[in-house]
Formats: C-alpha cells, structure tokens, sequence
C-alpha cells in the first residue's frame, strides 16, 4: 500500500518525529511504499544538516537521511515554513545572500503543493506532530 | 476509521473529543503520551472501560514501556507494535490523528 507522511514537529521536542520514523520503517520493513514524508510546521527543524546530538543519543536528522537513501524516500520540506526557520538549501541560501545552506542529505524543500499530492497519491495519509 | 491519539487524558480533552466522535466499530490507537489512558484505575478509565463497548481501543506497546505502564494495561486494551500500528493503518479506510 501507498502511504504518505505528515510530520509536523520538530525533533528533540516531544515523540512526532521518533514515532513517525518507527512507522515508516516498519511500513518499509512490511513491503509498503512511503510516497513521501512531508515536514510541515517545526517539522521542518527534521531537515538541518547541523544538528550535533550527544553521542549516545539518537541522531533523528541522520537517521532520516539514512532511511532516504537506503529506500529512495521523498522527503519535502515545506518552503515556507522552512524560510521562517532558517532552512535552506543551496539555492535558496544563494537567494537570500546567506553564506551557507543546511539542508541534511535526503531531504529537498518544495511547497505545499506537495503535500496535497501527498494525500492524493497515497492510500492513507498520516499525520506526526504535537 | 482509525484515530491516533498521542495526548495524555490527563492534560489534553484530545482522547474525551475522539471518543465523542468516534463511531461503532472504530479504533482507537494510543502512542506517545496518550498510552496513559490505557492504564488501570485512574480518573479517566471508567471512560476508556465505557468506551471500549462501542470501539477498539489499541495502545502502541513501546510508549507504554517507556512509561513503565505495561503492567497496568486496561483489560481489553490491545498492545501494538509499530508493525502492528502500520497494519491498523492498512486495515482501515482512513487515519484521523487527534493531535
């Protein structure tokens, strides 16, 4: 079955992002497709290649990254709520005359449309957050 | 259809909403923080025992470990894995997530 995901908190915060990428790897794991993981909201802080986690914790960024690039996942950050926050990508930070980009391996930044197709496109939709 | 609820009865109306409108025949699927409605003996397990006859109610394993709550699981509660929660989400025809 399709499934698209919505996760709109930020990691480190309360479990959104934990408990959305235990559902996606188990739904891998049982055969699913995941059709995209949409970020949304604080749900974009998933996305920056510049988080530092002690070492004995979980690196939730790298671990999406990981899981992108062993199943070939879409994950899509929305541009609005990421500009707000600080998220950008090569192109963006180009844009706006930063002197660096953050976005972590795997993700891209897209807008909401995406999302709409999101749940569109997948059988179920489901939705991560606070 | 399925409802998530990932609230704590105890701080959040989410669970009080979804039970209301939560049909026959429904599931109720508790992770993170609201596995706490899924404990024997408290303020709200009258309310998910009453519930219970008119939905399925399911609380996601783990988060009750986590929380040192698997022992004190409501009779007629059922425990989940993740693989368990991705077949809820298969089984049925949509997800609601009270958030």
């Amino acid at each position: 079955m399709k499934l698209g995901i919505l996760v709109n908190e930020g990691p480190y915060t309360h479990q959104a992002s934990d408990t959305a990428y235990q559902f996606a790897k188990a739904a891998l794991a049982k055969g699913h497709e995941i059709y995209r993981v949409f970020f949304y909201h604080d749900g974009v802080n998933n996305g920056t290649r510049l988080t530092v986690p002690p070492q004995d914790d979980r690196n939730i960024v790298k671990r999406w990254s990981e899981l992108a690039a062993e199943h070939k996942l879409d994950l899509v950050l929305c541009i609005a709520a990421a500009q707000r926050r600080g998220l950008m990508d090569k192109n963006e930070a180009k844009r706006h005359g930063k002197d660096t980009d953050n976005l972590a391996a795997g993700f891209r930044i897209s807008g909401l449309g995406q999302l709409i197709e999101t749940g569109i496109q997948s059988d179920r939709l489901v939705v991560f957050g606070d | 259809m399925l409802h998530t609820v990932n609230k704590s009865p105890f701080e959040h109306s989410a669970l009080e909403t979804c039970l209301r409108y939560a049909r026959q025949g429904a599931a109720v699927l508790l992770i993170e923080d609201g596995v706490y409605a899924a404990a024997r003996d408290t303020a709200v397990s009258k309310q998910v025992e009453e519930a219970l006859k008119k939905v399925s109610i399911y609380a996601l394993e783990a988060d009750l470990a986590a929380r040192g709550m698997r022992n004190r699981v409501i009779d007629g509660v059922r425990l989940v894995d993740y693989e368990g929660f991705v077949d809820l989400v298969v089984e049925h025809n949509a997800v609601q997530s009270w958030l």
